[in-house]
């Protein structure tokens, strides 16, 4: 059942990516500006050079050959050159990848640990000030713009991985807590608490295993939102990652750059929230 | 410690967007110069009694751009909150009344937009669209983008509301009584999606404000000179100190502000649907 679950997330992941890809190819293909290439303006060239210019890419006026040509070239590791940077786009991913998965990997170690924190002690504590402080805390974060935490953490010289973590947690913690007191409000723990058990074996024995599949569920979510702040984090602090990547081929309209990202995006989160739903599977055992 | 009563919240919040909505649709009056005109011999200047909020950079009156940004801001981002719950209705809403492989489709396409993080899509797609377009054309550029691509957790909620409402008793006894499928549809089904529809609709107006505040500061939103909430939050990139000039943060505590109250008064209309 396992295998059989992990070989359709697969199926799923693959035909996902792949559509994705497609319709990154579309909007690349028929993007204005497309058909046209700087080099036609070089005066050196002769009128024979600039029509096998134009033959070279009349080949790629046909999407369906144009996204097969992109997924054989991509198979044999070349991803195409960026444009606006003039280097290829698999070197310009090597490089920069790490950063990022260092950026997103602590901003979400930071927003689970503080999200989980605020919820658990609220649902402890049942302090209704507690409860509205930090909800109000959460609240404001929520309510500010990602890329104006980023600028207020170049203001403050705070590190990257905070600033995604400040924009990731508001929504995990407003979701982990009305999780959090959902279970705790059911009459099962209410008797456990009645009957004098310690609140950390109530946590472990009664309450994790009700919460545990929706928040492996949230984790998911959490990453692919975590790569999504990436971007303007990177992108203010000056932090050379992915993200910032994507904001410069934004700028500079390099088109096949994106369309490398998009797909290399959408399958980081897919991955994610696969492994998500897999480990959510395995929790519940193989009869839910 | 005595709390303050829900209700009143949702008074402050309604208050504040009243006198937030009423300035901005005043702007002509209390800044009838204008937002780009430009006061060259007193560019970058500190609050006075001729500009309230001191001048920007090039010398425009920045109490002006903060009044007209709102006014841009607010009013085509419950347009674009519109728009994408017009697409959500017909890629989510239909398909899931449909059932069987309408919705199955529905749902993976929804699911593919979903799979990517939302601001990644949005600068995905603005740059395949021109950057050098005239302001007007930018501001209709964000918002229809934001409208044309906000749809999709609108949509997995529609399609599944839908797809309950189609395997509903009082569906399927109207079904049993011969009545015609478009009649069903706009006799039952409609009216009972109506509720999910405004519910989205309001949601989706508070995230279409900070995401053209992002989209703009990154510089992929508002073309100057026309202001907008991002536009002018983008000066905020030059500060080196909080203290140094306060006035510059009262773009984002509007924006703040409004974001806020309209949470508040979100939160008044789930406890009353709940």
């Amino acid at each position: 059942m396992l295998t059989k679950k992990i070989a359709r997330h697969g199926l799923v992941l693959l035909a996902t990516v792949l559509l994705g890809g497609f319709l990154s190819a579309v909007l690349v293909r028929f993007a204005p500006g497309f058909d046209s290439d700087e080099n036609e303006l070089d005066p050196h060239l002769s009128s024979e050079s600039i029509r096998a210019l134009r033959e070279a890419r009349a080949k790629d006026h046909n999407i369906f050959i144009f996204y097969a040509h992109s997924i054989e070239r991509a198979a044999h590791g070349d991803l195409g050159t960026s444009i606006s940077l003039g280097q290829p786009v698999a070197g310009l991913l090597r490089q920069r990848l790490p950063l990022t998965l260092r950026l997103v990997g602590l901003g979400l170690v930071l927003s689970w640990t503080a999200a989980l924190g605020l919820a658990l002690s609220a649902a402890w504590l049942r302090v209704p000030a507690y409860d509205a402080a930090s909800t109000l805390v959460s609240g404001i974060f929520l309510c500010l713009p990602a890329s104006v935490l980023a600028l207020l953490s170049v203001l403050w010289n705070m590190p990257g991985a905070l600033a995604i973590a400040l924009i990731v947690f508001p929504r995990v913690y407003r979701f982990t807590r009305n999780l959090l007191a959902k279970a705790y409000a059911l009459p099962h723990i209410t008797t456990a608490r009645c009957k004098g058990l310690s609140e950390i074996r109530i946590l472990f024995w009664h309450v994790v295993p009700i919460a545990a599949p929706q928040l492996l569920a949230l984790a998911g979510v959490s990453a692919s939102l975590a790569v999504g702040a990436a971007i303007p984090v990177e992108a203010l602090c000056g932090l050379a990652g992915v993200g910032q990547l994507a904001w410069q081929a934004a700028l500079a309209r390099d088109l096949p750059l994106l369309m490398n990202l998009t797909i290399l995006v959408t399958l980081a989160t897919l991955i994610a929230n696969s492994s998500a739903d897999v480990a959510g599977y395995l929790l519940r055992g193989e009869s839910a | 410690m005595t709390s303050i009563p829900g209700n009143v919240w949702q008074r402050v919040a309604a208050v504040v967007l009243f006198l937030v909505i009423g300035a901005s649709v005043a702007a002509n009056w209390l800044a009838p110069a204008g937002y780009a005109r430009q006061y060259r011999e007193a560019a970058d200047a500190p609050p006075s009694h001729e500009h309230w909020l001191g001048t920007d950079e090039i010398g425009r009156d920045r109490f002006a751009r903060v009044l007209y940004g709102t006014r841009i801001s607010l009013l085509l981002a419950p347009a674009a909150a519109l728009l994408s719950t017009l697409m959500a209705a017909v890629i989510g809403g239909i398909p899931g009344y449909l059932g069987g492989n309408w919705a199955r489709c529905a749902m993976a396409v929804t699911n593919l937009f979903l799979s990517l993080p939302w601001l990644f899509l949005l600068i995905a797609v603005r740059a395949v669209l021109p950057l050098n377009v005239s302001p007007l054309v930018s501001v209709l550029v964000t918002f229809l983008m934001l409208g044309l691509l906000g749809w999709s957790n609108a949509a997995r909620v529609l399609c599944t509301s839908a797809e309950n409402l189609r395997s509903s008793d009082f569906v399927r006894q109207a079904r049993a009584a011969g009545i015609s499928p478009a009649r069903l549809f706009w006799i039952h089904v409609a009216p009972n999606l109506k509720p999910v529809l405004e519910a989205q609709f309001w949601i989706s107006i508070p995230v279409f404000i900070l995401t053209e505040a992002n989209l703009g500061i990154l510089g992929l939103g508002v073309a100057e000179p026309m202001p907008s909430w991002g536009s002018l939050l983008k000066e905020l990139e030059g500060l080196v100190s909080v203290g140094e000039e306060p006035w510059k943060f009262v773009p984002l505590v509007l924006l703040v502000l409004v974001v806020t109250s309209f949470q508040t008064l979100l939160s008044q209309r789930e406890e009353l649907s709940a």
